[in-house]
């Protein structure tokens, strides 16, 4: 799961270094995720993980790490 | 419809009336700042209002705060945006900053010399993503150096201190950015333009060139992305939204007066002016609802445990206080247009009681003040993943 995190975060996050350089906890907004990016990587991670991110997730925290999005990822599916 | 009076909103209405109303005129024509307002505000200790009380400021919350502006804004618009403006600096340094002894000695020190601080969150080159900057703080052992190519600094040349964006660091991403307070002693202001608006005359917003160094300390340690979702946006959005609505105020209010008149004249007839009023203060009505609404969900957030962080970092809060901005600042003009049409030429008229061409100049600032187009853009963004759950 982290290897296709990374993989929408190097295609939507237009973040300035390569995710595949990036630690699990990395922060992603130190790392240049702007809040209108992110909403792109949520839409992908949506459609990739068949999930929908309640209005409850959809905050800057949820979404401040790879391991903070495959914690919410996983809470999702259950 | 009348707010509850406190020390405060008397001291504002009072300072509204026969201060800033007589210098008004003044203000607009000669593009000029409030001086004599904002002294006065600071006599009554205003500029430290929202200042914790154990630090001796006024402890004031977002309600009476909206309260101010919108008084205000009754009687001169430019003091009433340099006010809000003000606080909005005041706030992002109270609820970010009283971990560190340097800010709150700072606060402390504000409530005595009552500082006038403005915002320099805009550059050349971002487009007006306030969001980004170009600029980045350059560390030197406990010191950092700063300079910044600002577009437009509010009462720049006016303000004692200012609290300016920028990147974290040389190597820091555009979005990656920190506040930074730097007083007056410690920065320069080269004026680069000038500032001859069509309205909002008196808040002296031009471009400036600023250099600046000082001792690390003045660095907020909390990141400007949470300090903007957290107290920035919420601020600026109720605080100018609340000026917006004492300009509506003001002109429906010379309406009011207007049909008054024409009905003495004709006793006994109901002006066909009064149908447009009936129509025009059912929609104040509708534009004070939701600033108040607002304004009092954040006041309770903000008393949280948590300060409201989990809540004000939320898209869905992002979402509703972008829609206040919008919303107000549209129907602000429409308010203030009608307001025109019922006061037909004495309304057009520059010296007339019930002149309404000043309240629509500077009503027409509200929709570029954050251009609308943008916060649309960055609404429609938000909901194609929003849920309403």
């Amino acid at each position: 799961m982290l290897d296709e995190i990374r993989a929408i975060l190097k295609e939507h996050g237009r973040i300035t270094v390569d995710p595949a350089t990036l630690a699990d906890d990395a922060d992603l907004y130190l790392a240049g995720l702007t809040s209108h990016a992110s909403v792109n990587v949520m839409l992908a991670l949506e459609d990739k993980f068949e999930v929908e991110f309640p209005d409850r997730m959809l905050k800057r925290g949820i979404f401040g790490s790879i391991a903070s999005i495959r914690a919410a990822i996983e809470e999702l599916k259950g | 419809m009348a707010n509850p009076q406190t020390s405060s909103t008397s001291a504002a209405a009072r300072i509204g009336l026969e201060i800033a109303a007589p210098n008004s005129t003044s203000v607009d024509r000669e593009a000029r700042f409030p001086r004599e307002a904002i002294d006065a505000l600071k006599a009554e200790r205003l500029l430290s209002a929202y200042v914790p009380p154990e630090l001796g400021g006024g402890g004031l919350g977002m309600i009476e705060l909206s309260q101010l502006c919108e008084i205000l804004a009754q009687h001169c618009s430019s003091t009433a945006m340099v006010f809000a403006m003000h606080q909005i600096q005041v706030a992002c340094i109270a609820r970010h900053g009283l971990g560190s002894p340097f800010f709150k000695r700072y606060l402390t020190d504000l409530v005595e010399k009552q500082y006038l601080i403005a915002s320099v969150t805009s550059e050349a080159g971002v487009g007006g993503e306030m969001r980004t900057s170009v600029c980045a703080v350059e560390h030197q052992g406990d010191r950092f150096k700063l300079d910044k190519d600002a577009t437009t600094i509010s009462y720049g040349a006016h303000a004692d201190d200012l609290l300016v964006t920028a990147r974290r660091a040389p190597e820091a991403a555009p979005s990656d950015q920190s506040l930074v307070l730097l007083s007056k002693a410690e920065y320069s202001l080269e004026q680069n333009g000038a500032w001859d608006t069509l309205g909002m005359r008196g808040t002296c917003s031009p471009p400036f060139k600023l250099r600046s160094s000082g001792s690390s300390e003045r660095i907020l340690s909390v990141p400007f992305a949470e300090i903007a979702s957290n107290t920035m946006v919420p601020f600026s959005h109720i605080l100018w939204a609340s000026c917006w609505l004492g300009i509506a105020t003001a002109a429906v209010s010379k309406a009011r007066s207007f049909v008054r008149m024409q009905a003495r004249s004709k006793p006994g007839t109901t002006p066909p002016t009064a149908i447009r009023l009936a129509e025009v203060s059912g929609t104040l009505q509708m534009m004070r609802a939701n600033v108040h609404d607002v304004a009092e969900e954040c006041e309770k957030l903000m008393a949280q445990p948590d300060a409201g962080a989990d809540v004000l970092s939320s898209m869905s809060f992002a979402l509703k206080m972008n829609n206040l901005k919008v919303a107000t600042s549209q129907v602000l003009v429409d308010i203030v247009q009608r307001c025109l049409l019922i006061c037909g030429i004495m309304g057009y008229k520059n010296d007339s009681k019930v002149s309404i061409g000043q309240h629509l100049r500077d009503g027409l600032s509200a929709a570029l003040m954050v251009g609308n187009d943008r916060i649309y853009a960055t609404n429609a963004s938000m909901l194609l993943v929003l849920k309403e759950d």
